[in-house]
């Protein structure tokens, strides 16, 4: 296995789910929120762990969207494409974000991973639309000049950390 | 009886007798109902919906996940229900590569199959299954083709249900999804051990069985090398159906007759080595029984069951048996033989399995670089090359084996059959052979389709507890229980549940066709005049000769931990 890499998280993940198979999505949530991403050195070892196939393991993670294989960026920034926000311009907005930070269709999150651009299908915030995420927060009635304002602010942060 | 329930299926009552679904309830009323997605012996995904049926409200339900309930009223086979399944099969066609042509599965097809049964003449949609992920070769035993893959999940329930293994399962979800192992990795490195019961139950193309018959004839043509071909036990009761004899039918005389006529200089039986693995098998046994060291002793002839103990259970390999399979027994007699008289020879195994292919590769089984094994063709393969030839095979003239070779035991033949292995050793150790004592011998438990056996014999002084299993994920239950301390003596293990004659490389049967084979086994080996392996006169023949002091060499091999 790995041996240059650290399980004692996963190790206290799992001890906190009490090592049962059928939290495999929690035990992942869990990892992901530490990690910002799933390793894939965790993968073998949950299955071990686990007494469940990678394969399967894998399988869960790339069937929800929210589990990311890749790891992401401090500043994770959803832009809702839902049907509200999509009429309302969020297009724009997503186009000004991958703009500022070089970021692509292809290419979601910055080689420093500081920031990873995505779009979500409705966050369920129609009236605020167009909607927008970084981690936690939210912002409504985005423009693409506040976007590039927020980023601006972000990188501030960045500096200032 | 006045108080059994009934099903009214297409307006005829059907009793319901213990069904748990739908599906074999309506079987019962003599109808087979379109299915990709069912099999008895997994469980119930219900993914498909071609086996839809209407109930008496209108309503469609999959028989297949739906439990009989008295009084139900159904209709099978009514034109809406047609059109549904026309519908079905159109979306699975325009996401299906369809050069049926060249595909390893044409005419063992299912997608074929129910396209030619529901008048299939047009898809109305553009193809997609270009966009399909490329071929995996990577396995010397399996390949697999997604642009063929219906996402029918029988090949993940079965490698995970019935095998413990889990080396491939769904990814990714919507119009992405695909049959994948973890992180997409080739098949070769990823925990799959070839037993290849997903290619048997897959019904299209999307997993076959590695094809290796274009080495195979480019070796016969070849007048400069000698080729020798070896039959296993399990291959004589199954080339039945295709090739116009009863399934379970003994062809073995058939065969050697076929193989001689498409150019083979020499034809021997498997059989034979596995006399000689019973003898050093038997050794080994008693001699951990006497020294109470590395017990259970386990099984070593099937190689699914060694990849999968060397992948999960690499500190159980000192248990395993240190002798070779009778495959790679026979394979070292005769590259030894051909090496002492300076030949050029090429060497085939005709197997009914697809775990046999890798075997073959491995590096433990090359003598100075070169395979012992030079190509391994399945059941399958066999009728290939059978039909290829223009053979009429129902024509031919048994012929016996060659020489000096020719003599098997019955306890050889019955390694094809679950409970096989244990019954030849437990023959050898027997200390009186009459025909009583055989026939006690073969009443101890461990023949039958069970996929855990379990006995107690007497044996001199001692109980000995025996447990015979097929399938991995019996010996995974097995395993977890010498884990924690459970004492065991004797372990037998097989893949393939029922054991080779159900192997992947076999014509592909139902499971409640399995006994025919069996019986075919069985009774060859009642039928033969030598029925025990240290009765075999070519075995102390062989001791003499030609193995001498060489057993270990020539017989026995040591898997390590990785
Ligand atoms: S060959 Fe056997 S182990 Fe490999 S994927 Fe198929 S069922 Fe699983
Ligand atoms: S590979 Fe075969 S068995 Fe597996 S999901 Fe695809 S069609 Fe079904
Ligand atoms: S569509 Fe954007 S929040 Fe609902
Ligand atoms: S067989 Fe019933 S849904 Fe597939």
């Amino acid at each position: 296995m790995h041996e240059n890499f650290d399980f004692s998280v996963t190790d206290r993940i799992l001890a906190d789910h009490k090592c049962a198979q059928q939290l495999i999505i929690a035990i992942l949530q869990d990892i992901q929120e530490h990690y910002r991403y799933l390793p894939r050195e965790v993968f073998p070892y949950l299955a071990e762990k686990l007494d469940m196939s990678e394969a399967r393991i894998y399988s869960v993670a790339t069937f929800y969207e929210n589990f990311s294989l890749e790891p992401k960026g401090k500043y994770v920034i959803k832009i809702c494409d839902g049907t509200a926000c999509h009429v309302r311009h969020s297009l724009p907005i997503l186009e000004r974000f991958r703009q500022e930070l070089g970021l692509s269709e292809n290419k979601h999150t910055t080689d420093d991973l500081n920031f990873t651009v995505e779009t979500v299908s409705c966050l369920g915030a129609c009236g605020l639309a167009p909607v927008i995420m970084v981690n936690d927060d939210v912002y409504s009635a985005m423009t693409p000049e506040k976007a590039s304002e927020l980023i601006k602010k972000l990188k501030e942060e960045l500096a200032n950390a | 009886m006045a108080n059994k329930e009934f099903i009214t299926v297409d307006g005829i009552p059907v009793p319901i007798e213990g069904e748990a679904n739908l599906l074999e309830v309506i079987r019962k009323a003599g109808i087979k109902l379109p299915t990709f997605c069912y099999h008895s012996e997994l469980s119930v995904y219900g993914a498909c919906r071609m086996c839809m049926v209407e109930n008496e409200w209108g309503g469609l339900d999959a028989a297949c996940s739906t439990p009989p309930r008295a009084g139900m009223k159904i209709k099978t086979n009514t034109e809406r229900l047609r059109r549904y399944r026309r519908n079905i099969l159109e979306l699975i066609i325009a996401n299906h590569c369809n050069d049926c042509t060249t595909c390893k599965n044409n005419l063992r097809c299912k997608l074929q199959d129910l396209a030619m049964r529901y008048n299939i003449d047009g898809v109305r949609f553009p193809n997609t299954s270009g966009n399909a992920r490329p071929k995996d070769e990577s396995s010397d035993s399996i390949s697999m083709d997604p642009s063929k893959c219906i996402l029918c999940g029988d090949c993940v329930r079965v490698c995970h249900e019935v095998q413990n293994v889990g080396a491939i399962d769904f990814a990714f979800r919507g119009s992405k999804m695909s049959i994948s192992t973890a992180f997409g990795k080739p098949l070769a490195e990823s925990p799959c051990v070839g037993c290849g019961q997903c290619v048997a139950i897959c019904p299209t193309g999307a997993l076959v069985v590695k094809n290796h018959i274009t080495p195979v004839w480019k070796a016969v043509d070849n007048p400069e090398l000698k080729t020798t071909v070896q039959i296993a036990p399990a291959v004589r009761v199954a080339v039945g159906k295709e090739l116009g004899v009863r399934d379970g039918e003994n062809v073995m005389g058939k065969i050697v007759a076929a193989l001689r006529l498409m150019g083979f200089d020499e034809v021997y039986d498997t059989s034979l080595s596995a006399d000689l693995t019973v003898m050093e098998e038997s050794a080994e046994f008693l001699e951990r029984l006497e020294k109470g060291e590395n017990l259970p002793l386990i099984t070593s002839c099937c190689p699914g069951w060694i990849k999968y103990c060397e992948n999960k259970h690499p500190e159980l390999l000192s248990n395993v048996s240190s002798c070779k399979s009778p495959m790679q027994m026979f394979a070292a007699l005769l590259k030894d033989r051909a090496k002492k008289n300076g030949e050029k020879m090429f060497h085939v195994a005709i197997m009914p399995c697809t775990a046999k292919k890798s075997e073959a590769t491995r590096e433990e089984f090359a003598t100075d670089g070169c395979p012992d094994v030079d190509a391994v063709i399945t059941t399958n393969g066999l009728i290939r090359m059978i039909k290829e030839s223009g053979i009429m095979f129902d024509d031919l003239e048994p012929e016996a084996v060659d020489m000096p070779f020719g003599t098997i035991s019955g306890a050889g033949v019955i390694f094809g059959v679950t409970g096989g292995v244990t019954e030849a050793v437990l023959r050898r150790v027997a200390a009186t052979k009459t025909r009583a004592a055989l026939l006690s011998v073969a009443n101890k438990g461990q023949r039958g389709m069970e996929g855990i056996k379990e006995f107690d014999l007497e044996y001199g002084e001692k109980t000995l507890r025996i447990a015979v299993v097929s399938g991995l994920a019996n010996a995974e239950k097995v395993i977890k229980r010498v884990k924690s301390g459970e004492h065991f003596d004797f372990i037998e293990v097989m893949a393939c549940p029922g054991g080779c004659i159900n192997g992947a490389g076999q014509p592909y049967i139902m499971h409640e066709e399995r006994c025919e084979r069996v019986k075919g086994l069985y009774e060859a080996d009642r039928l033969l005049s030598v029925r025990c392996s240290d009765d075999n006169p070519v075995i102390s023949e062989l001791y003499e000769n030609v193995i001498g002091d060489r057993a270990h060499e020539l017989l026995h091999v040591h898997y390590k931990k990785k």
